[in-house]
């Protein structure tokens, strides 16, 4: 059967496809969207339900400079991705180190806010439902900007050795989907928790 | 023929050391392979669920028997419903996704293979979990063994003082880990179908089955990430001290109702999704006719997703919701049976007219086709709140799910294997016992699933472990668990059949049933590439246009 080598007539269209690594991670964010929404219908659900203090008007401080940090990391990281596809690879690493260091700065705001509200108010999660609640959906978007940082990371060492050149930018770009999906998380979930839930 | 000089190196396991082909299987990336791990996952736990509804039909068989305690009752419908679902047939199904979607959309293979070895093993990892806790789950306490909450875990019987041990945390994990397995595999199906189709294949000439399990994909994602975001809080609650489940400190039990059932409904719809793709690529073929209303079938399919997604509260009729919400998930309810109509109107407008050949393939489609339809009859009855307020809790409810899940489920499945096994193995599987099969199969689930409707509506509740004699259960009970025995006695030909027909099978050539889509046109099994060259398609059906180059369907596209 010559015919099995090769059964159907070649034709010589034009045949263009999406780039799988960002369907994928579309895919990731829609999953990733479902499980946060989980968490903001509890946090909104037991808004004012928990039967004992410390309420979130008696403890919260709205993190206006560690939200901005985070924020403006989109867009450096935007930058950085565009800086890479035109081959620019010194404006990318030094964005791209901005872009880590931001999300560093946000990491530590988390860290001194739970410090805060553990040492003095005691608010645990295993307080009231406001601290199950609110421990769960920060601790779960803290957890993504977490691994956003580990693999921002080892991007960065990558091109510190070199290796990252305008054939990777591709990838770069998906993996700042992913971020950018982090920081649209965090404006969701800052306007539920430090405005809504107030 | 230069096709049997192409086979996947596994076949020939005679001339290398067995440790070698085992390596081989367990560290492989091909999608094929993957596939057919997944399915003899799913077959071996179809046969233990299985047999967990043999020993709750043997107890329910008499009044007043007495072959399991209650609490081993209770952990029995446990292990059943969670394994059935999770481990059965989610696996299976996405066993021939794996193997079917990159066949025929004319790929070489899934978008990431490694990232679907990675979601199989999260997948068997979790089976395992679920039964490891016959052995873990003792804990400090001594208390329970296999998880005995229900399928659903309703709260507060999942917290710790009312499950003490680690059995619930078994069951939790197995669905954490076995869920980022499901929503790996979803991802990987997803970007398969869009970014690897071969030159030609637009999205309106894809297999139907390519589309529907794109459909599935997208529902996965949607309807298992609650189920692993509930899961999560749960295990917050066990360990953490956490209180979204617990009642004493001002968390709602129903609010874990409202999240397991935002999965637990869409995901019947995974489950049967794929089973209308199996009849939607059979029923043509067998009926040598193109599928009916194709553009109508993919916008059938997607409209069920979309509806599917707000119809989770029907389960929960009895809860106490108010009466919009009442009425609002009655009325979704209702109109998701409108495009599953149409799917069912347009396959027997596929056969009407045709030149039906009734091969084992083709009479488990026609049961399913049936079978389905009367599953979705007693699913629109159920749908009234008022009529559900009635029967909530009951075997009528026990049957309804039943023949969606066994007349609609596994017969698909059944189809799908006798169909695809010349391909995934190169035999075909034996006639004579696929029909043997077929006929005590049909036989014994009529008598167990329509004859549990009856004690359902005399009011026998689910889940007991006994009943009282003299209410007018006791002769059914007696017949639903005859019919168990029988569907076991047509399951064992279908294993014996497959064991039988993969030593002894007739060869079945590149395309043994002369059918249209992109996975015929290669050998039986497909070599390791799929495809020497990536095929050219101009039409719905490839192979079609191949064989008859005089009238090929491009020339009405």
């Amino acid at each position: 059967m010559s015919a099995m080598a090769n059964p159907f007539p070649q034709t010589t269209a034009t045949w263009s496809l999406p780039d799988r690594g960002k369907v994928a991670m579309a895919g990731l964010i829609i999953a990733e969207s479902a499980i946060f929404t989980i968490f903001v219908v509890a946090y909104l659900f037991y808004v004012g339900k928990s039967l004992t203090g410390p309420t979130p008007r008696e403890v919260l401080e709205t993190p206006i400079f560690y939200s901005i940090c985070l924020l403006s990391s989109s867009l450096t990281i935007h930058f950085a991705a565009k800086s890479l596809a035109r081959d620019r690879v010194g404006a990318f690493l030094g964005l791209w180190a901005l872009t880590i260091v931001l999300g560093g700065t946000f990491m530590y705001g988390t860290a001194q806010e739970w410090h805060r509200l553990i040492y003095e108010h005691g608010l645990t999660i295993s307080t009231n439902l406001f601290g199950t609640t609110y421990y769960s959906l920060v601790g779960l978007h803290a957890f993504h900007v977490t691994a956003g940082l580990l693999m921002l990371l080892i991007v960065a060492i990558f091109a510190l050795v070199g290796r990252v050149g305008v054939r990777q930018s591709r990838r770069v770009e998906v993996l700042s989907m992913y971020w950018h999906f982090v920081d649209v998380v965090w404006v969701v979930v800052f306007t539920v928790v430090y405005v809504l839930g107030r | 023929m230069s096709s049997n000089a192409i086979t996947i190196p596994g076949v020939q396991i005679d001339e290398r050391p067995w440790v070698d082909t085992l390596h081989e299987w367990v560290t492989t990336v091909d999608h094929k392979r993957l596939g057919v791990l997944y399915i003899l996952y799913a077959l071996l736990f179809l046969v233990v669920a299985g047999g967990e509804a043999l020993i709750i039909r043997i107890q329910l068989m008499f009044p007043h028997n007495q072959f399991v305690s209650p609490q081993v009752f209770n952990r029995l419908f446990t292990m059943h419903g969670t394994t059935m679902v999770f481990f059965m047939g989610m696996p299976i199904l996405f066993g021939f996704a794996n193997y079917l979607v990159p066949l025929m959309i004319g790929a070489r293979d899934m978008a990431f293979p490694r990232l679907n070895a990675f979601s199989f093993w999260l997948s068997a990892l979790g089976g395992f979990l679920l039964y490891f806790s016959l052995v873990g789950a003792n804990g400090l306490y001594g208390a329970g063994n296999a998880p005995d909450v229900g399928w659903w875990a309703y709260a507060p019987l999942t917290a710790r003082a009312f499950s003490p041990g680690h059995s619930t945390d078994y069951w939790t994990l197995a669905l954490l880990v076995s869920g980022f397995g499901s929503i790996g595999t979803a991802i990987n199906i997803i970007a398969t179908i869009l970014c690897m189709r071969c030159p030609g294949m637009k999205l309106n000439r894809m297999p139907l089955l390519a589309w529907l399990n794109l459909v599935m994909a997208g529902m996965v994602l949607l309807a298992v990430s609650p189920l692993t975001a509930a899961q999560m809080m749960l295990l917050i609650d066990r360990y953490l001290g956490g209180h979204f489940f617990d009642t004493q400190a001002g968390g709602s039990a129903v609010l874990w109702m409202h999240f397991f059932w935002i999965f637990g409904h869409p995901e019947v719809y995974i489950l049967i999704i794929p089973c209308f793709a199996f009849m939607s690529e059979i029923i043509p073929v067998f009926s040598r006719k193109p599928i009916f209303g194709y553009p109508v079938m993919v916008a059938a399919t997607v409209s069920i997703g979309f509806v599917s997604m707000s119809v989770w509260a029907h389960h929960m009729f009895t809860v106490g919701m108010n009466s919009y919400a009442n009425s609002f998930f009655t009325i979704t309810t209702m109109a998701v049976g409108v495009p599953t109509g149409i799917k069912i109107f347009n396959w027997l407008g596929t056969m009407w007219g045709g030149r039906i050949q009734f091969k084992t393939p083709m009479l488990f489609s026609i049961a399913f086709l049936f079978q389905f339809l009367i599953a979705g009859l007693t699913g629109v009855m159920l749908a009234s709140a008022a009529f559900a307020s009635q029967l909530s809790l009951s075997y009528f409810v026990v049957a309804h799910f039943h023949y969606t899940l066994v007349g609609g489920v596994i017969v698909a499945v059944f189809a799908a294997i006798y169909y695809w096994y010349p391909k995934i193995t190169g035999r075909m599987l034996n006639e004579t016992l696929g029909k043997w099969h077929f006929w005590l199969f049909l036989i014994g689930f009529h008598l167990t699933f329509d004859l549990m409707h009856i004690p359902g509506l005399l009011g026998m509740p689910r889940r007991i472990y006994t009943y009282e004699p003299g209410r007018g259960w006791d002769t059914l009970n007696l017949l639903i668990s005859i019919g168990a025995f029988i569907q076991a006695i047509a399951i064992l030909l279908f294993v014996a059949n497959l064991l039988i027909s993969y030593f002894k099978g007739a060869q079945a050539g590149n395309d043994p049933w002369d059918a249209w889509t992109l996975e015929w046109s290669t050998s039986s099994p497909p070599p390791a590439y799929n495809f020497a060259s990536i095929p050219v398609v101009a039409s719905r059906r490839p192979l079609w246009d191949l064989k008859h180059p005089e009238d090929p369907d491009s020339q009405y596209e």
